[in-house]
């Protein structure tokens, strides 16, 4: 790792005044994916400014139809959440499933979704429910947030302090998990929102990072059934194709993933 | 370089080191409690897994700094004096081990663990549980076995307590 300057942030207002000091600042949450960037010099930042301490940025609130989850708030609260449990299970059994125990204890959700790993768990959730993502200076749509890998519609040195998810009617995820690495070699998100609505989000599946899956969405929309997925034709162009796996391959991972997911959600 | 205040095993120190200083090489090399180690250097191993404020984290994927404040658990801090921790005690009773470089990793996860589930385990959860802990020498058969006698064993230490 090359030389860096660590500064803790007491606060929301304080992590962005030390942002903006530094020559080339970058924020810290868990740092499970910073950290072993920086330890491979793919990253050099001239100082990191440490989130995880920020109370204001720590903590689950359920109140209504929303289910509130600050930023530097660990997987493994979001997956022993009760609260979330009883809200949106599927987001509390994604959660239990990002990485191993240990990574769980330090990764976050804004860190995940500030770093959009185009096969993190989170932004198939996200962008299924239909979430909203605050920062310490606006409120961005889910649609409007994800641009590709590893890229968000963030500024520079804007903070992701929350992420609101609406509670659907019915929700599921069902991940393939990279044997070696837990990260999903493709994940879909199946969501039927309470006004009826139904959004559909992959992960680990598109060379241009999660996506939504108009053909299942409009499958499940006339038949919420994972039989309604079998006739369903997931196109393979535009899809990641590496060691792990075709893009055919995955094109039919995300319908039996599609329908694993719909099972879940009952 | 900063100065960092913590707590290791029950005592506070204060170590002067470069910001990028990692908690394990902290440990390691300026308080010489080698006991923690390195394997991969990737966050997958786990061998290198401690405790921080009772929660089982990989001192390679941690800066020093972060740790600032915090109380640290290592393999070292275990046991009683000559009293193996029962975690010990059963990874040496069941033969959990055979070169031993993952087994000081494996341990700090299982004593998570054994606490997370407060005594409520069987052998499928231990084996989805330890995911983050590689070892190349036992298949894991015996480090399974190991944690099952150990979560008994430590209900029974608790219930005495």
């Amino acid at each position: 790792m090359y030389e860096t300057n660590y500064h803790r942030a007491s606060s929301v207002a304080d992590a962005a005044a030390t942002f903006a000091k530094g020559a080339e600042s970058k924020f810290l949450a868990g740092g499970q994916t910073l950290l072993p960037v920086m330890k491979q010099r793919l990253a050099a930042p001239s100082d990191v400014i440490d989130l995880s301490k920020v109370q204001e940025m720590i903590g689950i609130e359920v109140s209504g139809d929303t289910v509130t989850i600050k930023a530097a708030t660990p997987h493994y609260d979001v997956a022993q959440s009760d609260a979330v449990k009883k809200a949106i299970p599927a987001l509390a059994k994604l959660a239990s499933e990002i990485g191993d125990p240990a990574v769980r204890y330090r990764g976050t959700i804004g860190g995940s979704l500030a770093n959009n790993d185009p096969a993190a768990d989170y932004p198939a959730a996200v962008l299924a429910l239909g979430a909203v993502v605050k920062t310490n200076k606006r409120s961005i749509a889910a649609e409007d947030f994800f641009k590709g890998l590893f890229s968000t519609a963030l500024e520079d040195g804007e903070i992701i302090t929350a992420v609101s998810f609406p509670v659907p009617a019915k929700a599921g995820y069902a991940k393939f998990p990279n044997p070696a690495s837990r990260f999903a070699l493709t994940g879909v998100f199946v969501a039927k929102t309470k006004s009826g609505d139904v959004r559909v989000a992959a992960t680990g599946a598109s060379q241009s990072g999660v996506m939504r899956v108009a053909p299942i969405e409009q499958a499940l929309k006339a038949n919420w059934a994972a039989s309604a997925l079998d006739s369903v034709t997931i196109p393979a162009s535009g899809l990641l194709a590496d060691i792990h796996g075709s893009a055919d391959y995955r094109a039919n991972l995300v319908k039996v993933m599609g329908q694993r997911a719909v099972t879940a959600a009952g | 370089m900063s100065t960092v205040k913590l707590t290791v095993n029950g005592r506070a120190v204060s170590v002067d080191v470069e910001d990028r200083t990692l908690l394990v090489h902290l440990l390691r090399e300026n308080l010489n409690l080698t006991g923690t180690h390195v394997g991969c250097d990737t966050s997958q191993c786990g061998a290198c897994v401690v405790h921080v404020d009772g929660r089982a984290v990989k001192s390679c994927t941690m800066l020093a700094g972060q740790a600032a404040g915090s109380n640290v658990t290592t393999i070292e801090g275990l046991a009683k004096g000559d009293e193996l921790h029962p975690m010990q005690a059963a990874f040496r009773d069941n033969h959990g081990l055979q070169c031993g470089y993952c087994t000081p990793g494996m341990i700090m996860s299982a004593v998570d663990i054994v606490h997370r589930h407060s005594g409520k385990l069987d052998e499928e959860t231990v084996r989805h549980e330890l995911e983050g802990n590689i070892c190349r020498c036992t298949g894991y058969h015996n480090i399974v076995k190991a944690v099952l006698d150990a979560a008994g064993r430590m209900k029974v230490a608790q219930a005495a307590e």
